[in-house]
């Protein structure tokens, strides 16, 4: 071990809890609210250092396998603070604010000699840095993880096809219409006509927020599959503003029928199969 | 080469895919049936593509051009059985066979064929 590893490892050392009382202090007040549980992660990342640093660990390559356990406590914190929904900056500044006790404790030990302290300092400080940015990174691809299930799970709860009548299907789209999104409900809905024999489906995006010029284009395309195959297809829960909006962004829905609300287009469907709907009374 | 056989039923022509077309089969079939309308004076054509997996834009627009050429002889041609798959692909060829009439299948394709028949014969 090469003496600024020891002269960090002593710096780490002295005192744990003043230590991690004054890393405490020196976040601020914002991030202090969450007490006790912070110690905790405070206790461990300093167990971490210092056993990084016990193995000879070089500050500036924190990737090497000396730093495998601060690297796995440090995934941890971060995991932890994303799935609690904390901000990435909050994160690293509780790393980075271990820098103030740090400092204080090498100025003491280094008081006589500024040469010392220097490379201490900046041993340090590249230190901090690095773990701070590996908590950054971990706390990122988590969030990514998190953001890239949703989305699988969005995708895969996004549009059954349903069966209203003999030989009419719907299909309630909810949500943003992408690429993607479009694609998998023209594939099912395109098999389930096959499948079913149905003449008549009805899509209906009344759970669709917004209707741009992509969106109608994927809409258009979908309706033309469903031509091709020798079905009708009718677009309902238009409301009021996407109607203005399609008018305005000059689209053309010539040819294609459509409604504003699904009851709408299931009376048009069963007139078209020939059916007729009265009361008993 | 494979030639597609075209079957005369009643007043219908009905042809029925089922190889993987070549741009040369689709040429002979589109001057077959021409020379069958004529010949036969059949006033609809029922085109089965259900077995027809593959497609690319030059089969897309055959299917354009035989009814063109078909409505020209005075006679309705209809599509049936398009597989999701051939419907998407034509689709995103931006193919979208304007003035085809299509059906889910052969039954249907009769129907239409019946109800086209007529609205012509009303016309008249």
């Amino acid at each position: 071990m090469n003496d600024t590893n020891q002269a960090l490892l002593d710096a780490l050392g002295a005192e744990e809890s003043q230590l991690v009382e004054s890393w405490h202090a020196a976040l601020p007040l914002s991030a202090q609210t969450t007490g006790q549980s912070s110690r905790g992660e405070a206790r461990q990342l300093l167990a971490g250092l210092r056993d990084g640093l016990r193995a000879g660990g070089a500050p500036e390559a924190l990737d090497t396998p000396a730093w495998a356990p601060l690297r796995q406590s440090l995934e941890a914190l971060s995991a932890a603070r994303a799935a609690k929904g904390e901000k990435a900056g909050d994160t690293s500044l509780f790393v980075l604010a271990l820098k103030k006790p740090m400092f204080d404790a090498l100025q003491q030990r280094f008081a006589k000699d500024p040469a010392g302290l220097g490379a201490a300092l900046w041993s340090a400080t590249s230190l901090v840095d690095k773990v701070a940015q590996h908590t950054v990174t971990t706390f990122q691809s988590t969030r990514e993880d998190i953001i890239r299930r949703q989305q699988q799970d969005l995708l895969e709860l996004s549009t059954p096809v349903v069966k209203l009548w003999e030989g009419v299907l719907a299909v309630p789209m909810i949500g943003v219409l992408d690429s993607s999104r479009t694609q998998l409900v023209m594939e099912s809905l395109l098999q389930s006509i096959v499948s079913s024999g149905s003449a008549l489906a009805i899509i209906d995006i009344t759970g669709v927020p917004t209707v741009d010029t992509l969106v109608a284009q994927h809409l258009l395309k979908t309706v033309t599959a469903i031509r091709l195959m020798g079905a009708d297809c009718i677009i309902s829960g238009i409301r009021p503003q996407i109607a203005q909006t399609i008018v305005h962004l000059g689209i053309d829905l010539q040819g294609i029928t459509t409604k504003a609300t699904l009851a709408d287009a299931l009376l048009v469907a069963l007139q078209r199969s020939g059916w007729r709907v009265s009361r008993t009374d | 080469m494979e030639r597609i056989p075209i079957l005369r039923m009643g007043q219908t022509l009905l042809v029925t895919i089922q190889i993987d077309m070549q741009d040369q089969t689709a040429m002979a079939l589109q001057e077959d049936l021409a020379a069958k309308i004529a010949e036969t004076g059949a006033n609809g054509v029922m085109i089965d593509i259900s077995a027809l997996e593959i497609v690319d834009s030059f089969v897309g627009r055959m299917l354009s051009s035989i009814s063109g050429i078909a409505r020209i002889l005075s006679a309705v041609t209809v599509v049936v059985g398009m597989q999701p798959a051939v419907a998407i692909t034509l689709v995103e060829l931006g193919l979208s066979l304007p003035g085809v009439r299509t059906a889910l299948n052969v039954e249907r394709g009769m129907q239409l064929l019946d109800t086209v028949r007529r609205e012509k014969f009303l016309d008249r």
